[in-house]
């Protein structure tokens, strides 16, 4: 009786051994960023897209074909001044149903958090030309003309314009040059941080990150399409703008 | 004690082995494909089906299979027939002809870096998902090959090397269109052109002409040429986003494209971005082939888009028919374009018959 007690310890303990799984800690956990988007209010899908139907503040109709935008180095700040940085990036594509939700690639304590925030586009240190083998295939990179690096966000589509006549625009968020001359580039930061607010993370948690996309055509720079709407990216001064307008861009949607 | 210790090492044995498999499996010698240096330092890595491992034996029969005509119904066409090494693996014809001598309404695609292609979605209008499922359509397609699939299979069932071929390549004498098209699939990815002129330039082992310096500039120029939103650029060595676009050949569509295909409206007059890649064997170019030369290429995106309403909105100053280059960046841009040639791919024995 005994050797079958023995034995059967023995292979509680053997089959134990061979469990390959570790359970996960219930302290720590990943956290889902989803992002939404709306026009004012009303929700913006890719299903939305090719239709005319937006009226930006300036009052040009005008229809979204593309929306693409990089985010980066999501931050937990605790009450106690410590941060968590999620050293990392997600390249957002409304179109693209995947990119809508990012998974925080290492977990974070449970708890409260007095701010979330995160990077739109990359920040310099994080701005390396050629270096990201994603970004490089989705060609979301900038010329080296204009400072190298990679697209902060893309957005396309159609506008009526002045003559009333469908027009492209391309509204393409870089860091901000003045290649007046090509030998001496001279740059200004449009890289900025999103402060989501107060974050109560649970098991599990799942963030709402809302864009307003009127808002890049809004505050404090009334965007006209018939004067900004295409080439962009060598526009210094539509640069500094779009980094303007973006600030408001984004606001805390539910929390789960 | 003795018993117990012996039966506590059997049972370690037992509950750790992972695969008690007895009987040896033949298994096809695998087959790394050759990623040239650009493709590893730059995007991310080729697909390849797990279904379908790259072996030696495999890219054997593909190549085989590419070049005989025996899939035909009449056996007169090959793959080759319209996908020709020395064109890039396409022809020179603005339409292919089928076996019935009827042709086509699609210009012949040519056939590289096929494994890069990440989305999958194959031909001018993504009709069909995986390479392999390519491969299916032109044994059937009545304007191709105008065979089926049944008798396509007969045949090579019946032939006298075919059977031990697949034996080699899939362990099995049984061939059935999943294997032929795996098999072409596997040859088909090895078809991988990275050794360009500028290719060597980026790493450092060729010098650009300062023309060919200035085209690259105005390809990567927002206010010129602005190609590279959609064509790859020195960070993207496939020279093309395979992705679908409506680049303003038309006012009024005859052919749908990826329309066709979703249904949807705004996909009207959207075509697959080719690949710049290899230019100066691939004329003529668009789905529908219908500029011969690079010259009339570069003059329709400078002077000659037509509107309509899902042309792309990268598509700049439709009203005034393009981006407007002068004509000494039309020179520099063509002599550019032409150093994406890459001369060693069109004659590299492996991919001859």
């Amino acid at each position: 009786m005994k050797k079958l007690v023995a034995i059967i310890v023995l292979i509680i303990v053997v089959l134990s051994s061979c469990v390959e799984e570790d359970i996960p800690g219930l302290q720590n956990t990943n956290v889902s960023l989803n992002f939404k988007h709306n026009w004012d209010g009303a929700n913006v899908s890719s299903t939305d897209f090719n239709t005319i139907q937006y009226f930006n503040e300036n009052n040009d109709e005008l229809s979204i074909e593309k929306l693409r935008y990089l985010i980066s180095d999501v931050t937990f700040h605790k009450a106690n001044g410590e941060t968590i940085v999620i050293e990392g990036y997600n390249l957002v594509d409304v179109a693209n149903n995947e990119s809508l939700s990012y998974v925080t690639p290492v977990q974070i304590p449970i708890g409260t958090y007095t701010n979330v925030s995160f990077t739109f586009g990359f920040d310099n240190d994080d701005n390396t030309d050629g270096f990201y083998a994603d970004l490089n295939s989705a060609s979301w990179n900038v010329p080296m003309m204009l400072g190298g690096g990679y697209h902060f966000m893309q957005l396309e589509g159609k506008f009526i314009n002045n003559v009333a006549t469908e027009q492209g625009y391309q509204y393409h968020a870089i860091r901000a040059v003045d290649n007046a001359d090509p030998m001496n580039l001279v740059f200004q930061d449009t890289f900025f941080t999103v402060n989501l607010g107060e974050v109560i993370v649970h098991n599990n948690s799942s963030v709402d990150v809302n864009m307003n996309i009127s808002e890049w055509f809004k505050n404090p720079h009334l965007w006209d399409l018939n004067n900004f709407n295409s080439m962009l990216m060598p526009n210094f001064n539509a640069q500094v703008q779009m980094y303007d307008n973006g600030q408001d861009a984004f606001s805390l949607g539910s929390v789960n | 004690m003795k018993e117990l210790f012996y039966i506590f090492v059997l049972i370690i044995i037992i509950s750790c082995s992972k695969d008690d498999t007895s009987v040896p499996q033949y298994v096809p010698t695998p087959l790394a494909l050759e990623i040239p240096t650009l493709f590893e330092q730059k995007i991310l890595s080729p697909v390849i089906p797990f279904n379908n491992p790259q072996t030696v034996e495999g890219v054997a029969l593909g190549k085989k299979l590419f070049f005989d005509p025996i899939l035909s119904a009449d056996n007169t066409q090959s793959c080759a027939s319209c996908h020709a090494p020395e064109n890039a693996f396409t022809d020179t014809s603005q339409f292919s002809d089928g076996i019935d001598g009827v042709f086509g309404n699609r210009n012949s695609m040519p056939i590289f870096n096929l494994a890069w292609n990440y989305d999958e979605k194959f031909f001018w209008d993504g009709r069909v998902f995986s390479l392999e499922d390519q491969a299916l359509q032109p044994v059937e397609n009545p304007i191709e090959m105008h065979n089926t699939w049944q008798q396509a299979v007969s045949d090579l069932q019946e032939h006298s090397e075919y059977p031990n071929l697949f034996q080699l390549a899939f362990g099995t004498a049984t061939i059935s269109s999943e294997l032929v098209t795996k098999a072409v699939a596997q040859f088909e990815r090895t078809l991988i052109s990275g050794n360009s002129k500028f290719d060597k330039y980026l790493l450092g082992t060729a010098t650009l002409t300062p023309q060919e310096l200035n085209g690259f500039n105005v390809f990567m120029d927002e206010t010129k040429g602005d190609c590279f939103h959609c064509h790859g650029s020195d960070n993207n060595p496939l020279w093309t986003d395979n992705i679908f676009h409506n680049n303003g050949l038309d006012a009024v569509f005859a052919d749908l494209g990826l329309g066709e295909v979703t249904g949807d409206p705004a996909d009207n007059g959207k075509f697959k971005s080719p690949s710049l890649r290899n230019l100066a064997f691939t004329a003529p170019y668009m789905h529908d082939g219908r500029f011969s030369t690079l010259d009339e290429v570069i003059n329709h995106y400078s002077e000659g888009l037509q509107n309509s309403p899902t042309i792309d909105p990268l598509m700049k100053k439709v009203a005034e028919g393009g981006v407007g280059i002068t004509t000494q960046e039309k020179a520099d841009l063509k002599a550019f374009l032409l150093t994406l040639s890459d001369y060693e791919f069109v004659s590299n024995p492996d991919f001859q018959n």
